[in-house]
């Protein structure tokens, strides 16, 4: 389809470990095309040319965690037509949201010799807290495919094809035999968003949550019977306290089960 | 130009680096008297939340300190803790570490050789004006970075953040014939490396050398990966747990990431050119071919020609990785049992930029202590730093466009990932 006019395309990174950026140079079969179909405006990893905003889409990764990033991400919002975020840094706050159930001066004095060069927030918060986002696309990190889809999706304005429903409903249709019932692995499937490609259950691994939380999942009733299943109440929190540990499910879990 | 009062150069964001980082450069009267590689990603405080988290949960976390070198954390931070819970990964499974480490390897040095690196030398912004020209060259890259990934996904399970290695060794190992089913492609990626690695050998270069300190991990039966000594062509040859007594982290106003110098304060060099250096007699055959191919004597100097040894080094990462693809049975078991118990262990590694160190104390029930992880670009950013230093001086003539771009060009030859070391380029230049 012969476009007039190529939409500009835009790659933000905030705190994150760019794995989820990555992901669309690892399309590499389809990479050519897509850069063939936009114009690269603004996308560090990949390129030194920059071309002026506004842009027509702009891809987030990575989550807010200082006060100069709270700004900026206003800033962006404001040049973009339609802001995707990518990842689970950038919808909920990523693993460095740990730092929202401790208190942050601990966290700087451990890691820094000089805590008075540190300018960071005391909480690492998702782009949805601080702007309008158009999608989130889940994942620690996010799958290419799913990407791709959403970029082809928001190019050729479509809604997207990426299922709420849980890992379990791809899992159950690989045909992979369930973890947790056949051999009472701790399984995070039934509340987790699908999408990953059903990576763990078929290596003898529960998953670990890497989507986040499906649409409205029942995260009581799963923690319930993983205590059942003899497992300490620290060792239910850590399992829902990991790269998604700040999505409100997930967070309002793992906090049932602190022990003070 | 040379004569020049005062010029200012200001870059907003080093670009085709993984992460966030700024130059500040101040030259008075031709003489550089003030330079700053800032990085200022946000720190994310990994070593903090670590604690009170259990043994077996810090190879996953870890790995999302860098998306493009995730099992130098999962394989530093999993030999540590292997170390602290006195087991030992061998046979088959080390085997496997070591052909997962040779698809990171490859994937990483291509992605920044040719989509990264290489447009420098070609006055291109990036790899997409390659394309354009040189189609062929750069559908040749992404078929070799996708065949690291491949070996990712064949024994990690995924290509970023794999969900298949644990302390100890891994979920499951992968079955006989789909480790087999790398052999073709390897023998493939052999010949296009070396063929990448000749076109890049064409390239000019520009003039510096420099006297580095060369500091790698050393093995006496191979090019070492993920196991061996630490050595340094100073005559340093200490055992990994040694590390911290010989090299240090100082936290230095401008960056985030922590600045690694040996104890008398020296910075040194991690990565490909330490690693060829002191390991050149164990390259393998067709490596060690192209090397002399492309005029590489057994060390180079040349910061500008880590392209070259990168290169050098994939076509040695796909002949391991096709051996140990070649020589590939199923283990009976994935991985080794563990007991937990209380303890200290270090882990060291050489991620496709350097060193990568792990250290952890554990407690009885195999809970962390205290963490400490000194990622690979910390550890060169002191000799980044000199080296922009020498490079400015010796290019005062360029005009501020030709060196800001000379200067990014100078920190991506250490692939920097500042992801890692905390932890962008943003250059200030003030011609005095």
């Amino acid at each position: 389809m012969a476009r007039a006019k190529k939409p500009k395309l835009a790659v933000w990174k905030f705190a994150s470990c760019d794995g989820c950026q990555l992901s669309l140079l690892d399309c590499e079969d389809e990479l050519l095309a897509v850069a063939a179909n936009v114009d690269i405006a603004h996308f560090p990893e990949a390129t030194r040319a920059v071309i002026a905003g506004p842009y027509d889409l702009s891809l987030v990764e990575g989550s807010i965690t200082t006060p100069d990033d709270a700004e900026r991400i206003h800033k962006i919002r404001r040049r973009s037509k339609r802001l995707i975020t990518i990842g689970a840094c950038a919808t909920a706050g990523g693993i460095q949201a740990l730092r929202n159930f401790a208190r942050i001066d601990d966290y700087i004095n451990y890691v820094y010799a000089r805590p008075e060069y540190i300018d960071t927030l005391a909480k690492s918060t998702p782009i949805h807290d601080h702007v309008w986002v158009d999608f989130e696309l889940r994942g620690c990190p996010i799958d290419r495919f799913q990407l791709v889809e959403v970029i082809n999706a928001f190019l050729n304005e479509r809604r997207p094809n990426i299922p709420r429903y849980s890992q379990c409903v791809e899992c159950k249709r690989s045909g992979a035999v369930c973890v947790m019932v056949s051999r009472g692995t701790l399984c995070l499937g039934p509340v987790t968003q699908a999408g990953c490609g059903n990576l763990c259950p078929p290596l003898g691994r529960g998953c670990y949550g890497c989507f986040g939380p499906m649409e409205a999942p029942n995260t009581m009733s799963l923690a319930g019977w993983f205590r059942e299943k003899d497992t300490s109440a620290d060792a239910v929190r850590d399992l829902f306290r990991t790269f998604n540990a700040g999505a409100a499910p997930f967070r309002k879990e793992s906090e049932a089960h602190e022990q003070r | 130009m040379s004569n020049a009062k005062t010029r200012t150069i200001k870059v907003d964001a080093l670009a085709r680096v993984e992460g966030e980082g700024a130059l500040d450069l101040r030259i008075r009267d031709g003489v550089v008297t003030e330079l700053k590689f800032r990085i200022y990603e946000p720190p994310r405080f990994f070593e903090a939340f670590l604690r009170g988290r259990m043994y077996s949960e810090a190879p996953d976390i870890t790995a999302r300190i860098c998306g493009i070198c995730p099992i130098a954390y999962m394989l530093g931070a999993s030999q540590a803790m292997e170390q602290a819970l006195g087991v030992a990964v061998t046979g088959t499974l080390r085997d496997l570490r070591r052909l997962i480490y040779c698809g990171e390897w490859i994937e990483s040095h291509v992605l920044h050789a040719a989509m990264l690196h290489a447009p420098d030398f070609l006055g291109m912004q990036d790899a997409f004006e390659l394309a354009k020209v040189h189609p062929e060259v750069v559908n040749s890259a992404l078929e070799l970075k996708k065949l690291g990934n491949h070996i990712l996904e064949v024994v990690g399970g995924r290509a970023i953040h794999p969900v298949n290695l644990k302390v100890g060794g891994f979920y499951r190992a992968p079955a006989t014939a789909k480790v087999r089913a790398l052999i073709a492609p390897l023998r493939r990626g052999i010949t296009q490396g070396a063929e990448l690695g000749r076109l890049f050998g064409s390239f000019s270069f520009p003039d510096y050398e420099d006297d580095y300190t060369f500091v790698c991990l050393k093995h006496p039966d191979e090019y070492a990966i993920h196991e061996g000594r630490v050595v340094s062509n100073r005559r340093l040859d200490i055992p990994i747990d040694d590390y911290l007594v010989h090299f240090q982290e100082d936290h230095i106003r401008h960056s985030t990431a922590l600045h690694g110098t040996t104890r008398k304060g020296e910075p040194y060099m991690v990565g490909p050119l330490a690693r060829y250096a002191m390991n050149y007699e164990q390259l393998t055959p067709i490596a060690r071919a192209l090397a002399s191919e492309l005029g590489l004597g057994p060390v180079v100097r040349n910061p500008f020609k880590s392209i070259l040894v990168r290169m050098v080094e994939t076509v040695l990462a796909c002949e391991e990785a096709l051996r140990l693809a070649e020589s590939y049975t199923e283990p009976a078991a994935g991985a080794v049992a563990i007991t937990p118990r209380a303890g200290v262990g270090h882990g060291l590694t050489e991620a496709p930029r350097g060193i990568c160190y792990h250290r952890y104390r554990l407690d009885d029930e195999g809970r962390i202590l205290d963490a400490r992880i000194m990622p690979p670009t910390s550890q060169n950013q002191p000799q980044i730093e000199a080296d922009l230093r020498g490079v400015v001086q010796a290019n005062l003539n360029l005009s501020n466009d030709e060196l800001q771009w000379r200067c990014e060009q100078t920190i991506r030859n250490y692939d920097p990932c500042i992801s890692c070391s905390t932890h962008f380029l943003k250059l200030n230049v003030v011609r005095e």
